[in-house]
C-alpha cells in the first residue's frame, strides 16, 4: 500500500517509474516483429553494439545530454546491424556467427575506447559506465520526456505501417509479390529496433536490453493467435514489468532496477510459458497424460 | 617472468582454448549459444561461492559448467515445447539467469572479490598478482587454470575428432554409424562451459564470446578443411591476443577489450580480402564474368553475321551499341580486350573473327 503511496507522491520514483513502463511498452510492441521474425538477438547484438557509439559521441560532443548519447547509439547500432546483414549476404557465415561478432568485437572497441577515456583525466565520464547496466534511479523528467518523444514516434510508425509489417513478419515472399518494398520495410523495423533499444539502454543497460525485446514477445504469444492482441499484450507486459520491477528495487538497497526488471518481465515469460490456455506447457503435458491414460485403459479393455 | 610477459601467456592460452571450441560453434550455427554460456556461468560461480566461500576452489569451475549444462539444456528443452524458436529461447534464459546472478552478488556478495566491473571487462592486468604454486613451479593462478583448461580441450578434440567432424557435417550419419550426436554435444557444450569460465575470469563475459566466435568465423572464411581451420582459429586468436595486448599498452585501455577489438579487425580484413571468399575478391570476380560474358557475346554474334550480306553493317563496332545495347565506351573496351586476345581483329572498321576467335565461338555455341 506504501508502494503504491509513493508512486503517486515520491516525484523520483513516479519519475522512474515513467521512464522504465515507457521502456518496456515500447519495447515489448516492437520485440514482437523482432520475436516473429525470428530476429530475437538482434536486439541483443544492436544494444551491444551501441556502447562504441555512445563512447565516441561523448568524446566528439563532450557533452553527455540524453540527445548525443542516444544519437551515438543509434548511429553504431545501425552500423553493427548493417554489418551483420553484410557478412550474412556476403559469406557462407550464418547469423549467429554474425551477431557473436558484431556484438563482442564492437562491445570491446567500445570498451576498449572507455577505458581509454577515464585514464584521460579531463573526463567526466561517470554516466556511461552506467550504460552496462543502466542507472534508472538517474532518470530525469528530461530523459524520461525524451523517451517518450522518441518511444511515441516509434510506436506510430509501427501503426502507421502495420499492415505491411504484418505481412513481412508472416509472409514475406507474398509481400514481394505484391510489390510491396519487403526490404525498406525490413530496414523500417530494424530501425524501430534501434530507437527501442536506444531509449532503453539509460534504463536497463546494455546487457540486459535484450530481454526487455524477446521475454514480453515471448509471454504475449502464448495468449494468442492474433498480432494486434500480441503486439498489445506485449507493451503491457513490458510496461508491467517496467513499473513492477522499479517499485520492487526501490524497496531494498543492491537492488539495481534493471536485473529487477528483467526477472519481473521473465517472471511473466514463465508463468505464460506454463499456464497459457491450450498452448502452456503444464496443459499439454495433462493433455498428453489424459490421452495416455486413456489410450491404456482401452487397450486394457481391448 | 615479468609480468608482462606473464599477461601474454595467460591472454595467449586463453585465446587459444576458446578458438578450438569456437571453430565447432560456428560449424554447427551454435556461435550464440557461447553468449549465452558465458554470461550464464556466472551465476553458477555466485552460487558455488556462497557454498564454499573461497573464489580459489576448484569447485566453482565445475559450478560454472554446469551452469552452462543447464543454460543449454534449459534452451534446448525451451526449443522442443515449439512454444518459441532457438533465438528467442536463448534470449529468454540468459538475462534471467544472468540478473539473478547480478542480484545476488550486489545484494550478499558485496565487497567480495566478485564484483559485476570484472565480470564485463575481466582483470588481466590484475591476473600475475594471484599465484599459485604448482610442482614447484610459481605460476599465475588463472595460466594454470587455462593451461589445464586447454589440454582438456586439445585431448577432448583429439580423441574425438572424428565423431566431432561427422556429427557436425552430418548429423545423421553420424547417428546412423552408433555415435550419439547427444552424447558429443552435451560434451562440447561442457567443454564450452568450462573455457568460458577459465576465460571469463581473464577476459570477461562478454570477450569471452569474442575470443571464441571471430578467430573460428575469421578461419572458416579462409580454408574448407576442420584441421586447417582449428589451425588457423588458433593462429589468429593468439595474434589477436597479442596485439591486443600491446595495443592496450600503447593505449593505456582495457586488455580485454582491446584483444576483442583486434580479432574484429582481423575479421574485417578477412572479410574483405579472403582469398576465396573475401568481399573483394566476389568482386573481382564478378566484374571478370561481366567481361568474359560481353567477349563471348562479341564473338558469337561476329560468328552469326560471318560472310552474311549483312556482315558489313553488322560487324561494324558502332552497330554492337544498337544491336547488344552496349554503351560505346563499353563497346569499345570489349573490342580492345578481344583484339589484345587475338579473337578478333579489325580491318577498316570491319571487325573480323581470326582462327582462334572462331574456334572460340564454336566452342561457346556448343556449350
Amino acid at each position: 500500500m506504501e508502494l503504491l503511496n509513493d508512486l503517486f507522491f515520491d516525484y523520483t520514483l513516479r519519475t522512474v517509474a515513467m521512464g522504465t513502463a515507457i521502456l518496456g511498452l515500447v519495447s515489448g510492441a516492437l520485440g514482437a516483429f523482432a520475436f516473429l521474425r525470428q530476429q530475437s538477438l538482434v536486439g541483443d547484438a544492436i544494444s551491444h553494439a551501441a556502447l562504441p557509439g555512445v563512447v565516441l559521441a561523448f568524446m566528439l560532443t563532450g557533452l553527455k545530454g540524453p540527445l548525443a548519447l542516444m544519437s551515438g547509439a543509434a548511429v553504431a547500432g545501425i552500423a553493427g546491424v548493417l554489418f551483420v546483414i553484410a557478412v550474412t549476404r556476403l559469406t557462407r557465415l550464418k547469423q549467429d556467427s554474425a551477431l557473436g561478432i558484431i556484438l563482442s568485437a564492437f562491445f570491446g572497441f567500445g570498451l576498449m575506447l572507455l577505458t581509454f577515456l577515464q585514464r584521460n583525466p579531463d573526463a567526466r565520464q561517470a554516466g556511461l559506465n552506467h550504460f552496462l547496466f543502466g542507472q534508472a534511479a538517474t532518470l530525469l523528467e528530461r530523459d524520461v520526456m525524451m523517451m517518450g518523444v522518441f518511444g511515441a514516434a516509434a510506436v506510430g510508425l509501427m501503426l502507421l505501417f502495420w499492415k505491411e509489417l504484418k505481412l513481412l513478419s508472416f509472409d514475406r515472399d507474398f509481400g514481394a509479390s505484391l510489390g510491396f518494398p519487403m526490404t525498406a520495410l525490413e530496414v523500417l523495423i530494424t530501425l524501430l529496433l534501434v530507437i527501442a533499444i536506444v531509449i532503453g539502454l539509460q534504463a536497463v543497460g546494455v546487457i540486459l536490453m535484450s530481454a526487455m525485446l524477446v521475454a514480453p514477445a515471448a509471454a504475449a504469444r502464448q495468449w494468442t493467435d492474433r498480432l494486434g492482441v500480441m503486439v498489445l499484450l506485449a507493451a503491457l507486459f513490458g510496461a508491467a514489468a517496467g513499473v513492477v520491477g522499479t517499485l520492487l528495487s526501490s524497496l531494498g538497497a543492491g537492488l539495481s532496477t534493471g536485473p529487477v526488471i528483467v526477472l519481473c518481465i521473465s517472471v511473466i515469460a514463465l508463468v505464460s510459458l506454463l499456464l497459457a490456455p491450450n498452448r502452456g506447457i503444464v496443459w499439454t503435458w495433462l493433455r498428453n497424460r489424459r490421452h495416455a491414460i486413456l489410450a491404456t485403459g482401452l487397450m486394457g479393455r481391448g | 617472468m615479468s609480468a608482462s610477459l606473464e599477461i601474454q601467456l595467460i591472454a595467449v592460452t586463453a585465446a587459444t582454448g576458446c578458438a578450438l571450441v569456437g571453430v565447432f560453434l560456428v560449424l554447427r550455427s551454435m556461435a550464440m549459444m557461447a553468449d549465452a554460456i558465458s554470461h550464464t556461468v556466472l551465476l553458477g560461480i555466485v552460487l558455488i561461492f556462497f557454498i564454499v566461500q573461497d573464489l580459489q576452489s576448484p569447485w566453482l569451475l565445475i559450478g560454472a559448467a554446469a551452469m552452462g549444462l543447464l543454460t543449454v539444456s534449459l534452451v534446448e528443452a525451451l526449443n522442443r515445447t515449439k512454444l518459441v524458436k532457438q533465438d528467442a529461447a536463448i534470449g529468454l534464459v540468459f538475462p534471467a539467469l544472468f540478473s539473478l546472478a547480478v542480484i545476488l552478488i550486489s545484494r550478499y556478495a558485496r565487497g567480495v572479490h566478485l564484483d559485476v566491473d570484472m565480470v564485463i571487462m575481466g582483470e588481466l592486468a590484475l591476473a600475475p598478482f594471484d599465484r599459485v604454486t604448482i610442482f614447484g613451479l610459481d605460476l599465475p593462478h588463472a595460466l594454470a587454470t587455462l593451461s589445464a583448461i586447454l589440454l582438456i580441450n586439445i585431448v577432448f578434440i583429439l580423441v574425438f575428432y572424428k565423431e566431432l567432424k561427422l556429427s557436425t557435417f552430418d548429423p545423421a550419419l553420424a547417428a546412423a554409424f552408433g555415435f550419439s550426436p547427444a552424447l558429443l554435444h552435451y560434451g562440447l557444450m561442457a567443454l564450452v562451459s568450462v573455457t568460458a569460465v577459465g576465460a571469463f575470469d581473464a577476459v570477461g563475459a562478454i570477450l569471452v564470446v569474442a575470443l571464441i566466435v571471430t578467430p573460428a568465423a575469421s578461419a572458416y572464411l579462409l580454408t574448407d578443411d576442420l584441421r586447417k581451420m582449428l589451425l588457423l582459429s588458433v593462429a589468429i586468436g593468439a595474434g589477436s591476443a597479442l596485439a591486443g595486448y600491446w595495443l592496450a599498452r600503447l593505449l593505456d585501455a582495457n586488455i580485454a577489450g582491446s584483444m576483442a577489438t583486434m580479432t574484429g579487425v582481423v575479421f574485417l580484413i578477412v572479410f574483405v580480402l579472403a582469398p576465396q571468399r573475401g568481399v573483394l575478391t566476389q568482386l573481382r570476380r564478378q566484374a571478370l564474368q561481366r567481361w568474359r560474358f560481353a567477349q563471348t557475346m562479341l564473338i558469337i554474334h561476329l560468328l552469326h553475321h560471318e560472310g552474311a550480306p549483312d556482315a558489313a553493317v553488322e560487324c561494324r563496332a558502332e552497330h554492337l551499341q544498337a544491336h547488344l545495347r552496349w554503351q560505346p565506351d563499353f563497346a569499345a573496351q570489349v573490342i580492345r580486350d578481344a583484339e589484345r586476345s587475338g579473337a578478333v581483329h579489325q580491318e577498316r572498321g570491319l571487325l573480323r573473327l581470326t582462327d582462334h576467335g572462331r574456334r572460340l565461338a564454336e566452342a561457346a555455341m556448343v556449350r
